[in-house]
């Protein structure tokens, strides 16, 4: 046994690291052609955090996300097909082409959003824990931010008063090292963002975010113990990113050969399927069973979103108000 | 001696010869350098688009990259312009303000009034704003009027190169908090530039073109735009008066009033949304101050009452056009 999963949950979690993945290394090789507009931000590398964290989570729990979105929405049960369609800017996309990479979100499933405001996501998600509290519902909400995020004041505010309301929030800062070209060394004025947590009057809990199994079993006992009304959790998720920090990024801050360097040692879905498979629960022809069904899937979504129409011109003006 | 650069090149060249000028001028701001703490290259970024590439190595110790906290950095720059220093603080994107406003709008903006004159804020706030980029609803809106609502601060949108580098010299020299705001798709444009240093002062406005028969009014990147469409509207016969105030605080309120005072018919361009906007402010002062000379209704060319989309289909719409602008220049013309 790997973890508290069984077949059926280690086969979706990687099935979801994998979506996530191909995603994006899609929509890196199509932004290169030109062909998708605005800015873009790929969560290639990171699959392992989103995954690891709402594997845990349903539908009435919900996900505050970031500029760097794809992943968790992916994660949290967003439909690729539109996501994707969304990303070209089409009609048929999920936010109807209005709100692009930096907007996607999906409330149908928890997910409120993919977020251009660094730091916005905090104070939300004590909002949204702040209703599943109040219904009693054992609901729990999950504000991903990243390392950059983490010096926002409306972070440290949203952390305060998840304690002082003893909100079932859980605080996941996804730190890749970099917040655009500057380093989390430089940025964070502490050692790990974790250590912040006692300041804030929560535990604090560092995680390798290469691996699925960590970030799984850490947020799986921050969320048990949100739902139980032991309130939130700071969990860092020490990770990296393997494009630029939108694409066109240069990246002349980076070490030579680092991303190389983790893709071929830390990789998540390497180390995911070295481990699943040297245990004998699943198969290396089940994992490219998925790999296949993946690409098909990905390959439809990018086929669909280049056919689909784009909105039209009376669009521009509608879902500004619920009535005016 | 002038010669042609950008926008982009314009800012950055103000930037340096300010800050070789005089001492007491930093830069700051998220990535103005780029590469800090990181194992490759320093001032890898020089800003999200470049602006203030070179600075860092030419000024050292003047260029400081902030963490991302801009509450903190834009209050630290407005705290360190109330002690000697001339700070010129980068706050990215104009719709981040929502995160610092308090800083800008109730510190900065007011502390010479507040504090009975005893106090004055030399502090430059650049950002980038405006729409074209397909960057959506948060990073792409137009809102110098709202900080042009707020005594205490000035405002400024240059529509050009040249007026870019003697403005932004004019803001850093200025004693007073200056809201600098650059179109991001303007970065690219190219024009003529004299190599020295050279001020222009806030509240002139620049008149592109002479014409009898209708005055437009435009800001920052509609400018551009308007030229545009009075050049087209000259083809028709129609002789348009292109103004760019090129501050909108303080406001050139008498060049525009002159001009309708002589053509009796005025078009807005403004790429905001309308309500309590840069066109309805000019509307007001021309509703108000020279109603007796106008022969039609006032046009405005905005942005709709709506958040920007993402759509290239929808976001070449939100945006006033040349054809809007032009059609409004015949209404107006034609208006008996
Ligand atoms: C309030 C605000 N400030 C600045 C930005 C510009 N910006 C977008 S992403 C980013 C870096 C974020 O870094 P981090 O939080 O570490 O997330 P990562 O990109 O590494 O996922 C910055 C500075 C923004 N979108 N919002
Ligand atoms: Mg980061």
């Amino acid at each position: 046994m790997t973890s508290t999963l069984n077949r059926e949950g280690l086969l979706k979690a990687y099935r979801t690291m994998r979506t996530i993945r191909e995603f994006e290394e899609r929509v890196h090789a199509d932004f290169a052609t030109g062909e998708i507009p605005g800015f873009v931000h790929l969560y290639a590398g990171e699959e392992a955090s989103a995954t690891g964290v709402c594997m845990h989570l349903d539908r009435k729990d919900y996900i505050a996300s970031t500029h760097r979105g794809h992943g968790h929405c992916i994660a949290k049960g967003v439909d690729p097909v539109g996501m994707m369609a969304e990303i070209w800017g089409k009609a048929t996309g999920t936010c109807k082409g209005k709100g692009g990479s930096m907007h996607i979100a999906d409330l149908s499933v928890g997910m409120l959003g993919a977020n251009g405001i660094v730091g916005g996501g905090g104070p939300l998600i004590c909002g949204t824990a702040l209703a599943g509290k109040l219904r009693g519902d054992r609901s729990v909400g999950v504000c991903f931010f990243g390392d950059g995020a983490s010096n926002q004041g409306t972070i440290f505010e949203a952390m305060n008063l998840a304690t002082v309301w003893n909100l079932p929030a859980i605080f996941v800062a996804e730190n890749n090292g970099y917040a655009e070209a500057t380093s989390s060394n430089y940025s964070v004025a502490c050692d790990n963002i974790a250590d912040r947590a006692s300041a804030f009057g929560m535990p604090g809990v560092i995680v390798d975010g290469f691996d699925f199994f960590a970030v799984h079993e850490a947020a799986g006992e921050a969320i048990e113990r949100a739902r139980n009304g032991g309130g939130p959790t700071l969990l860092e998720v020490k990770v990296s990113r393997y494009y630029g920090h939108f694409e066109g990024d240069q990246q002349r801050y980076r070490a030579a050969g680092e991303v190389q360097a983790l893709r071929e040692t830390r990789d998540c879905l390497l180390q995911f399927r070295r481990r699943v498979t040297a245990s004998g629960e699943i198969t290396e022809a089940q994992l490219d069973a998925i790999d296949a069904e993946v690409k098909a899937l990905i390959d439809d979504s990018v086929a669909k979103a280049k056919a689909d129409p784009k909105p039209a011109a009376a669009d521009l003006m509608t879902d500004v108000y619920v009535s005016y | 001696m002038a010669r042609k650069i950008t926008y982009q090149q314009a800012i950055n060249e103000a930037l340096d010869q300010e800050m070789s000028r005089d001492p007491s001028v930093i830069v700051m701001g998220e990535d103005n350098a780029g590469g800090a703490g990181a194992p490759g290259e320093e001032d890898a970024w020089g800003g999200v688009l470049g602006v203030t590439k070179g600075l860092f190595h030419k000024h050292p110790g003047r260029v400081l990259d902030t963490p991302i906290s801009e509450s903190g950095f834009i209050g630290a720059a407005v705290g360190a312009a109330c002690n000697g220093l001339r700070p010129v603080a980068e706050l990215m994107f104009v719709d981040f303000m929502g995160v610092c406003l308090d800083q800008i709008f109730n510190q900065a903006a007011k502390f010479k009034y507040m504090f009975g004159g005893k106090a004055q804020t030399p502090v430059v706030i650049r950002t980038m704003y405006g729409a074209g980029f397909r960057a959506a609803a948060q990073h792409s809106q137009c809102l110098y009027n709202v900080f042009t609502h707020i005594p205490g601060l000035k405002v400024v949108v240059p529509s050009n190169p040249y007026d870019a580098k003697g403005l932004l010299i004019q803001a850093i020299r200025d004693n007073d908090p200056v809201i600098f705001m650059e179109h991001k798709v303007l970065y690219t444009m190219q024009g003529e530039v004299p190599e020295e240093s050279y001020a222009i002062p806030f509240g002139e406005a620049n008149v592109l073109r002479e014409g009898d028969d209708v005055t437009i009014v435009a800001f920052g990147r509609m400018v551009n735009f308007a030229s545009e469409a009075a050049a087209a509207a000259q083809k028709k016969g129609v002789h348009c008066e292109v103004i760019d105030p090129r501050t909108t605080s303080p406001l050139d309120e008498d060049t525009i009033l002159e001009s309708v005072e002589k053509t009796g018919r005025l078009v807005v361009v403004d790429e905001s949304n309308p309500r309590c906007s840069m066109a309805s402010d000019i509307a007001g002062l021309v509703a108000q101050k020279a109603f007796g000379a106008l022969k039609a209704p006032i046009e405005l060319v905005t942005a709709p009452h709506v958040p920007v989309p993402f759509s290239d289909a929808l976001e070449d719409l939100y945006v006033p056009s040349v054809a809007r602008i032009e059609a409004a220049i015949i209404k107006a013309k034609e208006y008996k």
